[in-house]
């Protein structure tokens, strides 16, 4: 039940906006203000109270009474003043009443060209890969376990991490360990697998999850890789198998430029396993929360679901975002851990007992306004994405994202789709200068400021580059980032506190509440360009590096 | 337009052998073309918006108050001498006197300002910020039009170099670098800046008698022969409403007027003042066009809303407050400008011009949403109370303004520490 709440702002505004028609009630040539009209002023606000108050307190008890005979749901359609929108809309009482729903008001839609086509296609690439750097929280050099050349299964070891004992990083398909790349200093990049085409798992045990005790999913999720698709918040890294979360939160939500739209992923998915993936996360936690957000929320198969809470979220980007949503529902306070994974990967555990198998697959658009043909495909992790880049670009000069343009991760036209990821999204690269484009723009471009006419309208959509669009500054706009993140934190403060290394004041402003992709949002708007998610990491690294 | 990225490409100095000139080249560079770069990590794409943008649009928001105040330099100087009484009568002399008064100081400022920026910014090794290009045209209008101009570049020099690199550059800056040149001229040079008849600029300048030959070509011959029967008109003090105010209340101000040819003016009146018609520092007069100007950065979400509501709402608070002890008390009290009624005190001085251009600076003001509320509504609040209450300032946004960018840490500390504090609560809960 929503009572009435009136915001700081508004409060003023009608306070001034009494004190003033009380005062120019006055003749202006008359001396101004008398004392009978200040006891006239008093008078006329506290009746306005008085009123007020007996308004809230009517609309209390009809609300109660409506409770007590008619039960939650539909009483909260009763009270006092006739709910604006049921008026215009009429009462609506679905399956979506049932959930909880939360409206998140800040934030902002980047709306992009080239949203991908509900058409899903397979897509088997020759080369997959396990890339460590995907993975926060492990070594540059994590323990390979096996060479180059070795034969491998599907949920077959090939490297662990001694940060993370009993946590196997595993192989997504069956084939040939063929190279392992290294970066800088002889950090692993990429530990590429050519597919022998059969998909052969390892055999793990199948069976009902709960009559197999806490251990032995432990251990079966540990060694078939499955482990790996859980993230640990706070830090956004591996989740640690010595720790019960307080509680699992699954995505089922994006609303980041580009998304999948998870209302065409869950009617793809296997509501069985999925079943049984929450079944899993009953044993690993306590507590259970499915997120929903706009598209998700349609989905009637999801109502068959049980062991979750369910929660839909609405608003603007980032209400998709777990983290905002963890926020809203049960924040990250410091001592406090929870895990989160995406609906997909939580498919794949629920298969890996349902038929003891592990087959990472997942459905992945490939976006972007440069691409012939945007569409679905459903593809296992890992696979290299060449053949879904090659002869679908318009242009040559083009940057492929693994991830969202947000908070996702430059890879090569023939690299590989990062292991958290369901969207390749590809634009044009912006290396070219353009004349004023500071002061008259040469072609529109998503903004958050009403500066460009085309913000004023809120239409469009765009076809963006990767042109910074200005250079590097020191903070200067204030209030900008709170504007797009829609929870009770401070950016701008936190990142000077990060700044500044002060532990302490991190803490206080909620920085374990915060990953990269909770600040991408505020980094994309920033006037001063500054790189939000970079400082953000950093901190969480001293953070860490402190425990 | 190819050539002249070609051409631009070619001049380009080396970094290493002449930093001061790649700056220079640089900044030029970045002011005709948005620079090549691409995001290399963190978001792939960025907003359009950059600081050039959001500098260039609170320029632009003045350009109506600059342009009527630059009319006003003309306007007072030809209603002192008796000639062209009415507001837009002379409108040509008018606005040719204004624009030679008012430009030599515009590009004085420009020069001096650019000139350090571009010294310190090849110091350090980094590129020209835009934080001046407000600064650079909020200073002139801050000025009395009758000021030398060896002054202002005095004062440009002090601000940039003091109230702001010496903090870091722009966004470090702890005090509003405008104001603080404006302080600097109120104290250095208190006899150019208070006072009643300095804010009418009465001379003609070696300008004035180049261009008098252009200005005999829209007709009037008598551009620089006036100077010699240049006598202030009967009743004519220069004396400004606030002056008046503080002598005698609002009463005062509207019973101020000046005789020209027979005829009498109210100088003064609701209308003259709303419009801008009154002596002052260059760009404080037309209330009409800063609250356009206002209006747009609001609109534009460049200038805090929230803090220029609230410093009109604290205004109005302290002055009505003060009218209630000018009602209660007012027969023993000797000042009579609290009893000046409360929307009065609106159109006299420089209220609006500092709620928008001021205060509504964002590296000097509160950085939280609710800090600007309370930052507006105190600077509202002491701004009444130095103009009123203090016979030393005839004026007190500045002295305001100045005294809450003091304190916004503060505000915004304690902010922050509430917000410390919620999440502490949700620990022990």
């Amino acid at each position: 039940m929503k009572s009435i709440r009136l915001s700081k702002e508004s409060l003023l505004t009608i306070l001034f906006a009494v004190c003033a028609s009380a005062a120019f009630a006055q003749d202006p040539n008359a001396a101004p203000i008398t004392a009978n009209s200040l006891v006239l002023l008093l008078f006329t606000c506290v009746m306005l109270l008085v009123v007020f108050l007996a308004a809230i307190l009517g609309d209390k008890i009809i609300k109660l009474a409506a409770e007590k005979l008619l039960g939650d749901e539909r009483a909260a359609r009763f009270g006092l003043v006739p709910s604006l929108k049921e008026l215009i809309l009429g009462s609506r009482l679905t399956a979506e009443a049932k959930k909880k729903i939360v409206k998140l008001n800040r934030g902002f839609d980047i709306k992009l060209n080239g949203k991908a086509k509900k058409m899903l296609k397979d897509y088997t690439a020759s080369t997959y890969a396990v890339k460590p750097t995907d993975f926060i929280g492990l070594k540059p050099i994590p323990k390979m376990m096996v060479k180059e050349g070795a034969k491998l299964k599907a949920g077959d070891a090939i490297f662990y991490d001694k940060g993370f004992e009993g946590v196997l990083f595993t192989s997504p398909v069956s084939g040939e360990l063929i190279e392992i790349r290294r970066g800088a200093k002889r950090a692993i990049t990429e530990i590429v697998i050519a597919s022998d085409g059969k998909f052969n798992s390892a055999k793990f045990k199948a069976g009902q999850p709960s009559s197999m005790g806490e251990e032995a999913v432990r251990k079966q999720l540990m060694e078939s890789g499955a482990w790996t698709l859980f993230v640990e918040r706070p830090f956004g890294v591996v989740a640690n198998p010595a720790i019960r979360p307080t509680s699992i939160h699954i995505s089922a939500s994006d609303t980041s430029p580009l998304a999948v739209d998870y209302g065409f992923i869950l009617k793809h998915l296997d509501m069985r396993h999925v079943q049984v993936g929450i079944d899993v996360l009953n044993v690993l936690s306590d507590k259970v929360v499915l997120h929903l957000d706009k598209n998700s929320s349609k989905v009637t198969a999801v109502d068959t679901l049980v062991g979750a809470e369910v929660i839909g979220f609405q608003g603007p980007h980032p209400a998709g975002n777990i983290g905002v949503q963890i926020h809203h529902v049960s924040p990250i306070s410091k001592g406090d851990v929870v895990w989160t994974i995406k609906i997909e990967d939580l498919a794949t555990i629920g298969r890996l007992f349902n038929e003891g198998v592990y087959a990472p697959e997942k459905i992945v658009a490939v976006a972007g306004s440069v691409l012939k043909n945007p569409h679905y495909v459903k593809l296992t992790a890992g696979a290299n994405i060449s053949d879904l880049i090659e002869g679908n670009l318009i242009d040559d000069n083009v940057r492929v994202v693994s991830g969202n343009v947000l908070a996702g991760e430059q890879i090569q036209k023939d690299g590989f789709l990062g292991v958290y990821h369901n969207l390749v999204s590809v634009l044009e690269e912006g290396d070219h200068h353009e004349m004023f484009g500071w002061l008259i723009p040469s072609y529109a471009r998503p903004s958050l400021s009403p500066t460009f006419p085309w913000r004023m309208m809120d239409l469009a959509s765009f076809d963006a580059n990767t042109n910074t669009h200005g250079e590097q500054r020191a903070f200067v706009v204030t209030g900008q980032y709170e504007e797009v993140l829609p929870m009770d934190v401070y950016p701008q403060h936190l990142m000077k506190s990060i700044i500044k290394n002060d532990f302490e004041e991190m803490e206080g402003l909620g920085i374990y509440e915060l990953i990269e992709e909770d600040v991408a949002l505020a980094e994309f708007v920033c006037t001063s360009k500054q790189p939000l998610q970079h400082i953000l990491r950093e901190g969480l690294d001293y953070i860490r590096s402190q425990n | 337009m190819k050539f002249i990225r070609n051409f631009m490409d070619k001049i380009e100095p080396d970094k290493k052998d002449s930093p001061f000139l790649h700056t220079l080249w640089d900044g030029f560079d970045t002011f005709l073309y948005v620079p090549a770069h691409v995001t290399k990590s963190g978001t792939h794409i960025k907003d359009g918006m950059d600081l050039k943008r959001t500098m260039i649009h609170v320029v632009l928001a003045m350009q109506l108050a600059f342009i009527i105040g630059m009319y006003n330099i003309g306007h007072q100087h030809y209603f002192a001498l008796g000639l062209f009484p009415d507001f837009f009568a002379g409108f040509w002399e008018k606005l040719l006197y204004g624009v030679l008064q008012y430009l030599p100081m515009l590009i004085v400022v420009h020069v001096v300002g650019l000139g350090i920026e571009f010294i310190f910014a090849t110091k350090k090794g980094h590129a020209i910020e835009e934080g001046f290009l407000v600064s650079a045209f909020l200073i002139p209008l801050v000025m009395p039009p009758a000021i030398p101009l060896w002054i202002v570049a005095l004062a440009t020099a002090f601000s940039v170099v003091i109230a702001k690199e010496a903090f870091g550059g722009t966004g470090m800056n702890i005090f509003n670098v405008a104001l603080i040149a404006r302080v600097f001229v109120f104290f250095a040079f208190p006899a150019e800046i208070s006072g009643d008849e300095i804010w009418v600029s009465p001379d003609y300048s070696w300008l004035h008698q180049g261009f008098s030959g252009i200005a005999s070509l829209f007709g009037s011959n008598d551009f620089f022969s006036m100077n010699a029967a240049a006598v202030a008109v009967d009743g004519y003090t220069g004396a400004t409403p606030l002056s008046l105010a503080a002598k005698g209340g609002w009463e005062n101000v509207q019973a101020y007027t000046v005789s020209i040819a027979d005829q009498t003016y109210q100088p003064y009146s609701v209308s003259n003042l709303l419009l801008g018609n009154v002596p002052g520092s260059v760009g404080e007069g037309s209330k009409i066009a800063i609250i356009l100007g206002a209006l747009f950065l609001a609109v534009t979400r460049i200038g805090s809303w929230r803090i220029m509501l609230s410093m009109v709402l604290g205004a109005a608070f302290m002055s009505i407050v003060l009218n209630i002890i000018s009602v209660q008390y007012g027969a023993e009290l000797t000042n009579p400008f609290i009893s000046v009624p409360w929307y009065y005190q609106f159109l006299m001085g420089s209220v609006f011009f500092a709620m928008a251009f001021m205060a509504t600076d964002p590296v000097t003001a509160s950085g939280t949403s609710t800090g600007k509320w309370v930052y507006g509504f105190l600077i509202g609040v002491v701004g009444i109370i130095i103009r009123v209450l203090n016979p030393a300032y005839p004026e007190g946004w500045m002295l305001a303004i100045l005294l809450l960018n003091v304190f916004a840490p503060l505000i915004d500390h304690v902010v922050l520490q509430q917000n410390i504090k919620r999440r502490l609560r949700r620990v022990k809960v």
